[in-house]
């Protein structure tokens, strides 16, 4: 149980730089980009077929990032200059890269089993600088001993998804970001004061769609193989991040929301590998779990509202009755003690 | 500063829906101008607007803003020399962004965007100063988010964030047409102030007849696409409500009658 759910925050701070990407294009810029479904696996593919191929595990990911990026550049421009649907541009870039992701792979699954990957170099850093011996001593003085058999994933992908947070929310903040959120929330007022809102929006989706690749390479290099069909549903996934952490963590500035997506991409996959121990519920099952966690998370606060505006209004009523019940000299009384006091 | 030359435009044309909304508009604004336009709907005030702010380009005939060509310049890039404030409050600000944001947004107008921060202390220090001359404690409220203002809050927010970086034109587009009286009135004075106070070249489309004969120092009145009635300086100032709709009846009428004397 410990282990499973040690995996499942493992996967989940991978998981949440991909929601991160999905938070730019879905929250910020207003455009569901269904790109996500390809572009995660491009980023997976790419990653593993240079590993296989030899090629540095760090610089196969930056590689991963820039395919990402042109791969959100792409349906930036079907949206802006061809004028398609954002759905539809989403929808046809996502398509268009299931078969770009088989000829990148040659194959339809690429196994990294006994391959150099960023974990295993991280690993080596980690245990020659004595900070897994380090932690371990730490772990197990709190009780967590044994619970996994390295901690250097787990630290460096925090370590990583934190710098990752802390760059979106100093460029949502500069004068390019202000513009960049302005194109998502009204676009014909940050027109008028000359931001090109194509090259903007097309920006966006870039920088969105490298985020979901470099998640795509780490997920690749962390579970050892890279599938084209491991993008399927990637964009629900990564609605759902946004959705339950939005909704658990709130979202009153950019640093608390960025923080909830990433809070959220982890008690998503908390959920998941919970919702798998039970009996009847196998791996195929997946798919549907997240529909139902994401339409739970869509449905739940507005049911929590009302039920709070119903008791309100009850209330209201409750005291209005009772004034009236008291009656005329009650009332009068009550009216004069509260006026002096 | 702002030259119209020989502007014409038709919408669908060839179509049964063909309306001619633009015809041989000629206009000149010396720098420090400040013209209403007054005319009923679908006179050509707002395609008049949207022409010179490069939401539109026209068929036939240039734009020139100070001296320069701009008639195929698209609208982003002109809005560098143009400030604009909208008639829908909404339109004006970017509603879940905060005020300073908007502020910052607004001061990058006429500058490149780059990746420094857009709200830094100095321009905090700017912000709030520009802020209090409208007098309506939003320099208080820098961090509020411009949504959870009142209509006629945002609307002079807008003008402000319109005004503050000195554009070559202000363009206001029945900027108070969805204000309540009050705010109208407020709106109609800060703007006569700002205009006054930064001398902008100003071309503010009204319905409301007053407020095009209390501001500005010229009016025009439009109608079916084109300019029918110039008013300037001393006459400007000496018009009256009356006195206009006499003329528009006796240009409209005289105009019904050529129309009889062509059918016989």
């Amino acid at each position: 149980m410990g282990s499973a759910l040690f995996g499942a925050v493992e996967s989940g701070v991978i998981y949440a730089i991909m929601a991160l990407g999905v938070y730019l294009s879905f929250r910020i810029l207003d455009f569901p980009d269904l790109t996500v479904d390809g572009s995660f696996v491009t980023g997976a593919a790419i990653a593993a077929i240079l590993i296989v191929n030899g090629t540095n595990p760090f610089f196969a990911t930056l590689i991963a990032i820039g395919a990402g990026f042109l791969a959100g550049c792409v349906t930036g421009l079907l949206h802006t200059k061809g004028k398609i649907n954002p759905l539809l541009s989403g929808i046809l870039m996502m398509i268009a890269l299931y078969s770009i992701n088989l000829r990148i792979m040659g194959r339809s699954n690429v196994p990294l089993l006994n391959e150099e990957s960023i974990f295993t170099k991280v690993e080596f850093i980690f245990s020659s600088l004595g900070i897994e011996s380090l932690v371990n001593s730490i772990a197990s003085a709190v009780g967590l001993g044994g619970i996994t058999s390295t901690w250097s994933i787990l630290i460096s992908m925090l370590l990583l998804t934190a710098v990752i947070k802390i760059l979106t929310d100093y460029f949502l903040k500069t004068q390019v970001g202000l513009a960049l959120r302005a194109t998502g929330d009204n676009k014909r007022m940050i027109r008028s004061f000359s931001a090109n809102t194509d090259q903007l929006t097309i920006l966006g989706l870039g920088i969105s769609n490298a985020l979901v690749a470099l998640s795509g390479a780490l997920i690749a290099q962390y579970s050892s193989f890279a599938d084209v069909g491991m993008g399927i549903g990637m964009i629900i996934i990564g609605l759902a991040s946004v959705i339950i952490g939005e909704a658990i963590f709130g979202t009153k500035t950019i640093a608390i929301t960025t923080f909830a997506v990433i809070g959220g991409a982890i008690v998503y996959r908390l959920v998941v590998s919970l919702a798998l121990r039970v009996d009847f519920l196998e791996t195929g099952d997946m798919k549907l779990i997240t529909a139902v966690i994401v339409i739970g998370a869509l449905i739940f606060p507005q049911l929590i509202d009302g039920q709070k505006e119903r008791n309100r209004k009850k209330r209201k009523r409750l005291q209005q009755t009772k004034l009236k019940e008291n009656g005329g000299n009650e009332y009068a009384s009550s009216k004069s003690d509260s006026q002096s006091v | 500063m702002l030259l119209l030359n020989q502007i014409h435009k038709v919408f669908n044309e060839g179509t049964l829906d063909e309306k001619v909304a633009l015809e041989d508009i000629d206009l000149k604004l010396q720098p420090g101008d400040f013209v209403t336009v007054i005319g009923s709907n679908g006179a050509g005030k707002s395609t008049l607007m949207n022409m010179i702010s490069g939401v539109l380009t026209p068929d036939v005939g240039d734009v020139f803003i100070d001296d320069k060509k701009v008639t195929t310049m698209p609208e982003y890039k002109r809005s560098r020399l143009i400030g604009r404030v909208f008639q829908d409050p909404m339109a004006g600000t970017a509603p879940s962004m905060t005020i300073q944001e908007n502020l910052a947004m607004a001061y990058c107008r006429n500058r490149r965007r780059t990746l420094v921060k857009g709200v830094t202390k100095k321009l905090r220090t700017t912000f709030q100063e520009a802020l209090e001359s409208l007098h309506l404690g939003l320099e208080d409220r820098l961090n509020a988010k411009v949504g959870l203002l009142s209509g006629g809050e945002r609307q002079a927010l807008s003008l402000l964030m319109a005004t503050f970086t000195d554009p070559k034109i202000l363009l206001l587009d029945e900027h108070t047409a969805a204000l309540d009286p009050a705010r109208a009135e407020l709106i109609t004075k800060l703007t006569g102030e700002i205009v006054e106070k930064t001398g902008l070249t100003t071309v503010m489309v009204t319905h409301n007849m007053q407020q095009a004969l209390d501001l500005g120092n010229r009016l025009i009145m439009m109608d079916s696409g084109k300019i029918i009635l110039e008013v300037d300086g001393e006459d400007k100032q000496n018009l009256t409500i009356e006195a206009l709709l006499h003329e528009f009846q006796r240009i409209k009428g005289s105009k019904l009658n050529s129309d009889k004397a062509l059918l016989g």
